[in-house]
């Protein structure tokens, strides 16, 4: 089983042996890391040779595979498919912890800025340790989320919180607001964490392992400002060509991501409208309950009854209250989370479409003879290749992102739900309370026969 | 006399056919548009005492409303409601009724009729009629006073009041009362012929004797702190109470909207497309549920309505008795004047800053023939005065020993109807929560059976459908 499963996490070449996951006895063994070619650790680690099938993927050439060797691990034989969603659920396997918490205000000459404390905990045996602690504020993640999508444009990339909310924000740094960003970008790295491939990202390790300064000089490598400009050039202007031959699976999938976002957004507002509706409402109780204690205060016979209803009021609105506080806490941030992701699911599309128009244009310069066109076979043959592996990427992708889209809609409806039935036990007793107290008092006929 | 209360259950019924609260003698016995509840009609057969002789015999309901139009006074078109008050005469033994008249009347006829017993009964709290217009609405009430739930509402408000005429041991041997129910031409002409209006007290009278009382009796200064204190605070909680009514009818309402994106997004789901659906339509029925909850609670609210109106009725008393008190007082106080000046015409001490004394130095003593004269008067008008005293003393304790003995009989009837009213707004919790339940666990079913189908099977929708329908239109027991 163990050899099966890592064949399926297969990471790519230029990332540290897929070999490094919790089952490992002792978790820092030294595995031959970063080697050349990890053809030569699959061998190695396998003890089954029942995926040989699998090793034809890793003679592609690296390049072209833009660091995403998931992608050939299409899961069509039932066994890796097992496998698959087996990795998903036991988190008995999960290797690496991460918590984001501990926000705190910086103030420097030029600006003031919010720093989260970043706790990993991990097994595997490229970390150094097995337990780092490292502050990092918004920009860092932004960029980390950059590095990613550089790394693998299409891969479905967790959308971060926004950086700010215009609507409503009295000063920049509110508590709630802080508070929500800390939970949203706890998500965020979990989410990688538990990516297949991304976890496995280099910048990933080091965003959660290096000191500030590591981080700050590593930032400075990388493809400088003006390469990365002409990048977003040329991408702009093959997609303004238009994407024609878009397979139909992704023009299927493209219809799906439009109808989702709007859907979501739809969600999105009504959730939030039922959380303000619930607040305005728990505030109007707050005042009812007492008007019935001012009353008691005048009437000798009706004290304890009006005492008591006083009561089971406050009682109901504290329900309320807790109901409000599982909406905002279960409900609101999932369907916000995914919102934020078909905003990203329509990039990962557009950065599908491009390199597809790469390809496409060439193909034409071919046909037309537009160019020099002794090497564009070649060019053309590279280029298929990494539209097969993106193209390849983007739908196992899919698959894992549409299941857990499923499963955690489901859990935050079904937790509304859960809340919701809660709450309405709860008034339900105490009411039910009230009239058995009431009538025990005046020894009436207590046949209260409840439907 | 014991009141058998209301059963919980009758409360529950969406019917608003049952008086509010209960009348003395426990009548259920009205008879409705619906005719539900029909069963009550002869409880109030039992608990008849002689002080109750008229509801041994008639039972009487307010039945239908109805939209009229008219001319008025002025003789321009207008548009008024007109409502059907039926009375059966009861038949002691097998408890069968027997329509014996039914007369249609408008509302203003209704408060002709309370102004007239206010005059003729100021020791008693009069019933208040219900509101002229709507008031303490919230958002989606109408404050229309043609919207038929309105209408309705008023509709079982004039019964009410008739209800509560008929049960007071005094007010309902009036005879203009028993004309209400049974003469439909003339009546206005006969009420107006006993000359009421003239009798009432003039307002601005009331107003000087409550400033200018110095004795009135204590129990009635705390009746009007009462009343006062009861009517600030009720008028504060049906003020709250529409607020909060309003925000819940949001919660539930934008709940609503789910229903259509939900059954929108589950066109493109192919996994989850049959659990959507259903939470969905769980959300429309949980959205459309809160019309019945509110329009119960809006019962509720018109029973703390005639309490708020009742106040105003118990004021209403203590006016009269400060009036009546005043008037002993100024009795008293002009009777004390008229001994003394008696007094010093007859010792012919004359002091010296009163008039009698300016009089004297301007214009010289009078003389003896004259002074007698006066003597006379004034002595006969002292007598009349110490008759008038003494009438007026007897008078007003009759008025105080009758109006607290009803005051007395209020403060039951209220204590009683409150409680009720109260416990009926728990019953009105209660039945909400259990209907919002009876929605909720499916949802959760729902969501919980997908998701395991979902998680076990990724693909082969095929296989899944049948079972997960299976487990859809399953019952799902949880505890």
């Amino acid at each position: 089983m163990e050899g099966e499963r890592r064949a399926s996490q297969a990471p790519s070449s230029g990332l540290p042996a897929g070999g490094a996951d919790g089952e490992s006895p002792g978790g820092g063994a030294p595995f031959p890391g970063s080697s050349g070619s990890s053809a030569v650790l699959q061998a190695e680690v396998l003890d089954l040779d029942e995926d040989e099938d699998d090793l034809e993927v890793f003679s592609k050439d690296a390049s072209l595979m833009d660091m995403n060797s998931f992608s050939p691990m299409m899961p069509t034989s039932p066994l890796s498919m097992i496998n698959q969603i087996k990795f998903e659920d036991e988190s008995d396997l999960k290797d690496l912890f991460i918590t984001v918490d501990e926000p705190e205000s910086h103030v420097t000459t030029i600006e003031t800025f919010i720093t989260y404390r970043i706790i990993t905990k991990t097994s595997r045996g490229e970390f150094d340790s097995s337990e780092f602690e490292v502050r990092r504020r918004y920009q860092d993640f932004l960029w980390l989320k950059g590095k990613l999508e550089e790394a693998h444009p299409t891969l479905i990339i967790p959308p971060l919180p926004e950086k700010f909310i215009v609507k409503g924000m009295v000063e920049r740094f509110n508590d709630d607001f802080i508070e929500t960003r800390r939970k949203a970008l706890h998500k965020f790295l979990n989410r990688i964490a538990d990516h297949p491939t991304l976890t496995f990202n280099e910048d990933f390790k080091i965003f959660l392992t290096a000191q500030a300064w590591e981080l700050s000089s590593h930032k400075k490598q990388g493809p400088g400002l003006l390469s990365r400009m002409g990048q977003t050039v040329r991408a702009v202007a093959s997609s303004m060509r238009g994407v024609k031959n878009r397979p139909e699976e992704f023009m299927e999938m493209n219809n799906f991501i439009e109808l989702f976002s709007q859907k979501i957004n739809l969600i999105d507002k009504i959730s939030q409208r039922i959380y303000k509706e619930e607040r305005e409402y728990f505030d109007e109780m707050k005042e009812y309950g007492p008007i019935h204690i001012l009353w008691s205060a005048s009437e000798e016979d009706l004290v304890d009854t009006l005492k008591d209803v006083a009561s089971c009021i406050d009682r109901c609105c504290k329900a309320t209250e807790k109901r409000m506080s599982g909406l905002s806490e279960a409900l609101l941030p999932v369907v916000h989370e995914y919102v934020l992701y078909s905003e990203m699911l329509m990039g990962v599309m557009k950065r599908r479409d491009q390199i597809q128009a790469e390809l496409d244009s060439k193909v034409e310069a071919l046909t037309y003879k537009k160019a020099d066109t002794d090497l564009l076979p070649e060019e053309i043959g590279k280029l298929e290749d990494k539209v097969e592996c993106a193209n390849n990427a983007l739908k196992a992708d899919w698959e894992r992102w549409k299941q857990n889209m499923q499963n955690d809609i489901k859990l935050a409806f079904t937790d509304m739900a859960e809340e919701n039935i809660h709450y309405y036990e709860q008034c339900l007793a105490t009411w039910e309370s009230f009239l058995t107290s009431q009538t025990n008092l005046h020894l009436e006929e207590a046949s209260e026969d409840k439907p | 006399m014991e009141q058998a209360p209301p059963d919980p259950e009758r409360q529950l019924q969406p019917a608003p056919l049952e008086p509010l609260g209960s009348p003395d003698a426990g009548l259920g016995a009205a008879v409705g548009k619906e005719a539900e509840g029909a069963g009550e009609e002869s409880s109030g057969v039992d608990t008849m005492t002689h002080n109750n002789f008229w509801l041994k015999k008639i039972e009487i309901s307010v039945s239908e409303a109805e939209k009229r139009t008219g001319r008025n006074a002025m003789n321009m078109q207008e548009t008024y409601t007109a409502y059907l008050i039926e009375t059966r005469s009861v038949e002691h033994t097998d408890g069968q009724s027997v329509l014996t008249d039914s007369l249609w009347r408008r509302y203003s006829e209704f408060e002709l009729l309370r102004s007239y017993l206010l005059v003729y009964y100021p020791h008693i709290v009069v019933p208040p009629l219900p509101e002229k217009r709507a008031e303490f609405v919230w958002h989606k009430l109408s404050a229309d006073n043609m919207d038929p739930d309105f209408v309705e509402r008023r509709r079982i408000g004039l019964e009410n009041f008739l209800l509560r005429i008929a049960s007071h041991p005094i007010l309902c041997r009036d005879k203009i009362f028993y004309l209400f129910l049974t003469q439909e031409g003339n009546w206005k002409e006969t009420v107006n012929e006993t000359g009421f209006q003239l009798k009432a007290d003039s307002r601005l009278k009331a107003l000087n004797a409550t400033f200018r009382v110095k004795n009135p009796d204590k129990r009635f200064t705390d009746l009007k702190h009462y009343s006062d204190e009861l009517q600030s605070v009720i008028s504060h909680l049906l003020r709250v109470r529409a607020r909060v009514a309003d925000r819940l009818y949001g919660v539930y309402k934008v709940h609503g909207n789910y229903g259509r994106v939900f059954s929108e997004w589950s066109a493109i789901e192919k996994e989850m497309g049959d659990g959507l659906q259903s939470a969905g339509h769980h959300m429309d029925v949980y959205a459309s549920s809160i019309d019945d909850i509110l329009e119960d609670e809006e019962h509720y609210a018109d029973q703390l309505k005639e309490y708020l109106f009742y106040a105003e009725a118990l004021r209403a008393v203590c006016r009269k008795h400060e009036l009546m008190q005043y008037d002993l007082e100024m009795a008293a106080q002009d009777l004390a004047s008229k001994k003394q000046q008696c007094e010093e015409l007859v010792t012919g001490t004359v002091r010296t800053f009163s008039l009698k004394g300016m009089t004297t130095k301007l214009f010289g003593q009078e003389t003896p023939e004259q002074r007698e004269a006066r003597i006379k008067v004034l002595e006969e008008q002292i007598n009349e005065g110490e008759q008038q005293l003494k009438s007026k003393n007897l008078e007003g304790r009759e008025f105080v020993k009758n109006a607290w003995a009803d005051i007395e009989r209020f403060k039951e009837q209220k204590n009683r109807d409150l409680k009720e009213a109260l416990i009926s707004y728990a019953v009105m919790q209660i039945s909400m929560c259990k209907k919002s339940l009876t929605l909720s666990p499916r949802l959760e079913c729902n969501g919980m059976i997908s998701a395991h189908y979902n998680l076990r099977l990724p693909c082969s929708s095929n296989s899944t459908s049948s079972s997960r329908v299976a487990g859809i239109t399953g019952v799902c027991h949880h505890a």
